[in-house]
Formats: structure tokens, sequence, C-alpha cells
């Protein structure tokens, strides 16, 4: 491998813009400059170009153009769907079912609406992270307003039965809501079949721009403004919009759902290639996350005896970037709440390592990595007074 | 993380990993939980550290403070030795990130927790050594649960 070559496994963090992508997202950023919401043609060409986006996308995932609602991003969605929906729905009651595994941006957004005289519920999972669909019936109260569970997991890739749990919701008429920012990309999604009733989209995570995103709110849903100025998405969220976004992500969902088997395939053939290379070669290391309910993109590892950030300065060190559920990572001290949540000792939260791959990962890339990780696992283990303690008791 | 050259130079080449079979003294700091481990393992003769050795489980921050608190030690005479203080350790890395100075305290807990070690062996007292409270009880060395790091932050 060549010093200069990168070898990017962090394709849940973030994904590379496509080409394609990007010569449609150009005139937006260059000559089209108009204010889509002016009246001359240099306006219109923009505010045409918006609606044809919001079409692409609502024909995609097969609901209304008016159900979808453009965002800065995945982040951004989740915030306004639970807090809208918690505050146009309280009269009818105040309390909220999530599960413990979500993403800080709906696990943040409960906490907050708990500081605000809500009551939420986390659901536990299983040391998989499935959900149970007996916990969740047996979560509901007659307050329940709102369930938001997480589509596919961003550190550990399970993928839930939402379908299943969504209807579970409705059977005592609960709106349902989720997370789907994993899973676009990798995971066909039909919302008419799916019956949800709110979905968090982020382009950045399917080979589109970052600062956009998507919110799929059911017609049936009370929509509540959120940021309060000008017309703009249908007067629910003020704001010129991001055009040049707008029309990438439309481009980039195109081009996912196109190649999504091919790529599905192409990727989870490498994935499994890591998967089986680590747990042949190297002793003492878990996978973490179902096997088989799992995105094709995502491996998850935990290494015992070692930390996690070293592992991933080590990699650095080889041009090798990937990501951590360690506690140093993140500048807090406890690691990944997920990995806790599927019942990890804490050692072993803190020596996780999450490779996600991508479109553009090669074979290649994948041998110099199952070539190079023995040794570096080595080192850190020679360095460990746990792995010591652990060869003293053998 | 964005750590100095020096850092990234003492995790990449740490100094003096290992252990020391006949230690005059050892100790050990940091919990599991909190993802640190130091144990410090010294050799002494005649008031003077002979030789340090240390095994980390830890960050690259963790790592490297080790390392440089081994190279700080050596062949220094005890009382030099407990002069060396968490800062003394970041200094001489050209600085830590703010939520990486838990490391560094953690190295200097490691260096008194290896000599009270040995003064205890030996049955001496250390003017000014007590047991770290992080060899003690075990606890993380950044104040979690309302404990504060008993070293200069």
């Amino acid at each position: 491998m060549n010093e200069k070559e990168i070898i990017y496994f962090d394709n849940a963090a973030t994904t590379r813009l496509d080409d394609e992508v990007l010569n449609e997202m150009l005139p937006y950023l260059k000559d089209y400059y108009g204010n889509p919401s002016s009246i001359y043609k240099l306006a219109q060409k923009n505010k045409n170009a918006i609606e044809r986006a919001r079409q692409d996308i609502a024909d995609i995932f097969n609901c209304r153009a008016s159900e979808i609602y453009f965002t800065s991003g995945g982040t951004e969605s989740d915030n306004w769907a639970i807090k809208s929906i918690a505050e146009a729905y309280k009269s009818k009651g105040k309390h909220i079912i999530t599960s413990e595994i979500e993403h800080h941006a709906v696990l943040n957004s409960c906490k907050y609406l708990e500081s605000q005289g809500f009551r939420v519920s986390y659901l536990k999972v299983d040391k998989n992270g499935l959900i149970d669909e007996n916990e969740l019936k047996k979560n509901i109260c007659d307050d329940t307003i709102l369930v938001s569970i997480m589509f596919a997991n961003n550190e550990i890739g399970t993928i839930q039965d939402i379908k299943k749990l969504a209807e579970i919701a409705h059977e005592k008429n609960i709106l349902f809501h989720t997370d789907a920012v994993q899973a676009v990309g990798y995971i066909k999604i039909d919302l008419k079949d799916l019956g949800v009733d709110a979905m968090s989209v982020s382009a950045h995570k399917f080979y589109g721009p970052k600062g956009i995103g998507a919110l799929y709110l059911n017609k049936k849903i009370k929509v509540l403004s959120y940021l309060h100025g000008g017309a703009q998405e249908f007067s629910k969220r003020a704001g010129t919009e991001n055009v040049a976004g707008i029309v990438g992500m439309a481009k980039a969902l195109e081009l996912a759902y196109n190649n999504l088997e091919k790529n599905n395939l192409y990727v989870k053939d490498l994935r499994d290639k890591i998967i089986d290379g680590v747990l042949n070669n190297i002793s003492h290391v878990k996978l973490n996350g179902d096997r088989e309910k799992r995105l094709a993109n995502n491996i998850n590892f935990s290494f015992e005896f070692i930390e996690g950030e070293s592992l991933l300065l080590m990699l650095d060190a080889k041009n090798i970037f990937a990501s951590s559920g360690s506690a140093c990572t993140s500048g807090s001290l406890d690691p990944s709440h997920v990995l806790l949540a599927i019942g990890l000792p804490h050692e072993l939260a803190h020596g996780s390592l999450r490779i996600t791959l991508g479109k553009h990962n090669t074979q290649k890339e994948i041998d110099y990595f199952l070539n190079v990780l023995p040794d570096i696992v080595k080192k850190l283990r020679d360095m460990s007074p746990l792995y010591e303690e652990y060869l003293s008791k053998k | 993380m964005n750590y100095s050259e020096k850092v990234m130079e003492h995790f990449n080449n740490p100094r003096n990993v290992g252990e020391i079979v006949d230690a005059d003294g050892v100790g050990i700091v940091g919990n599991k939980k909190c993802g640190d481990i130091m144990k410090m393992y010294l050799k002494i003769k005649n008031d003077v550290i002979e030789d340090a050795k240390f095994k980390t489980f830890g960050c690259g921050a963790a790592i490297a403070t080790s390392s440089m608190a081994t190279e700080l030690i050596k062949g220094k005479k005890i009382s030099e030795a407990l002069k060396i203080t968490n800062k003394t350790v970041m200094e001489a890395l050209d600085g830590l990130p703010p939520v990486k100075v838990h490391c560094s305290c953690l190295a200097e807990q490691a260096v008194h927790a290896a000599l009270f070690d040995y003064a205890q062996k030996n049955n001496l007292e250390i003017k000014g050594l007590k047991m770290p409270e992080d060899a003690k009880e075990k606890t993380c060395c950044a104040g979690k649960n309302g404990k504060k790091c008993s070293c200069a932050n």
C-alpha cells in the first residue's frame, strides 16, 4: 500500500461526495444564485429545482411531496420530529418511548423534553441490540403519544423490525418516528409499506453533501412551525433553502436507490471478509451487534485488553481511518452508550473498533488492513497490564 | 485528537515498556471502567531510581504520559522524583488536550504508588509521600462522581 493512499473505513460518520452529485450541484452554487422565493426567472428556476427534488425524493420513498421537509440534516430532523410532535400532542399525553441505543440527537431531544415535564421510557435491547416487541408493548401507557426507534444503529449496525414496531404503536393510536439516517442507502424504504409517521434522513451518509437532510412527516400529523420566518417549507421551517444541497440530496438518493442491491452485495462481501478474517486470526475479539440483522457496511469489534483510541491512532499511522466507541474519542469518560446497552463491560466497550465500509473500498484495502491489524493489536496487548494479568492467571 | 508531535512520538515509540521482574516497588492506578490503567515498576538502589518500566491500558495520552514519566524519573533520587508532577510530564510533552489532562495525573500517581509500595516493603517513611487516592480506591483520576483529581490540574 502506497504511503499516500488512505483507507477510509468511517462511512457511517460521513461519505465522500459522488462526482455525479457534485456536478448536479455546481450550477446552483454558481450560476443559479437567485433566491427561490423571488419571482423572476433566475429565482423560479431554483424554486422548480427544489420542488422537483422534493417530488423525486417522495417518489423514491413512496410518499407525497408535501410530506417531505428539507432540513439541515439528521440531527435537525430528529429534533424537529420529536419536539414538535411532543408539543403538538401534549394535550393527549406526555409520555414518549424510545430506546437506549438511539443517536444522541434523539436521546438528548428526549432528555430536553423530560426537563419540560414529559416522561420518557428508554427501551432496553438484547445483547445484539435488538428491541423486543413485548418490551415496547409493556411500556405503552394511556398517555403515550410517540415512539421513536432508530431503523439501523450507527455503531453496531443492528437493524430493527420497524414495520412491526410501528404496527404495535399504531394499534394504540401512537405516532411512530424512526431515525433512518444509517438505513437509507442500504435498505429500500417504502413508506406506504413501512407505515411510520415520521422519518429522519441525512444526505451525507449516502454520498450526498453535508448540511442537508429531510424529515418525512405523514400528512395526518399536526405539524408545528419549527423555524419562524418566511413561507419556505410550507411555512413550517423558514429560511432561504439550501438549493444546491437539496438538488444534491435528490441525486444522491436516486443513485443510492438505483445501485442499492449491487452496492450492498459488494460491500457485504468485503464486510464478511473482515469479520471472518479478524475473528479467525486474532484471539479475544468479539463482534458486536447482530450477525445477520446488520447493515451491509457495518463492523464493530471489541478487542480485549486494549483501548480503542490507541488502536485508532495506530491505524491512523497506517493511513487507515476508523472509529471507536471508546470514551477517549468522545471527550467524556463513559464509553459508548450503545455498547454499554448491549451489556458489554466497560473495558470491552473501551476497546471497540468500528469499521464502516463504503462502495469505494477495495479488496486490496481489506487485505492490507487484515495484514497490519494483528501486529497493532499485539503491540498494544504487550503494553497492557490487563493482558499481563490475564496471562498470569492462565 | 489534537496531540502534540511529542505526544505522538512517545505514543508511537514508547520508552521503557515492560515489566521488572524483581522490582523494588510496583504501583497500579486507574481502573478498567474509566479505560485507563497504569502499572509502574521501579528498581531502586541507594535512594536512586535505577530503572523504571510501565504497562498501560489506555488512550494515546495515557501511553505517552507513562512513557514520559518513566523517562523523567529514571536516574533521579526519590526526593527528586517526587517533585515531578503531572504538570512536569505535560510540559515535557508540549501539552495535552484539556480532556486528556487526567492522563498526566495518572502518570504522576503511578510513580507515587510505586514509590509508596517500595517504602512499605522496606519499612521506610518517605517525606511527602502518601498512598495516592487513585491506587487506594482504584478510581479514575478525572473528577468522576464528584471526586476531584488529587493532583494539580
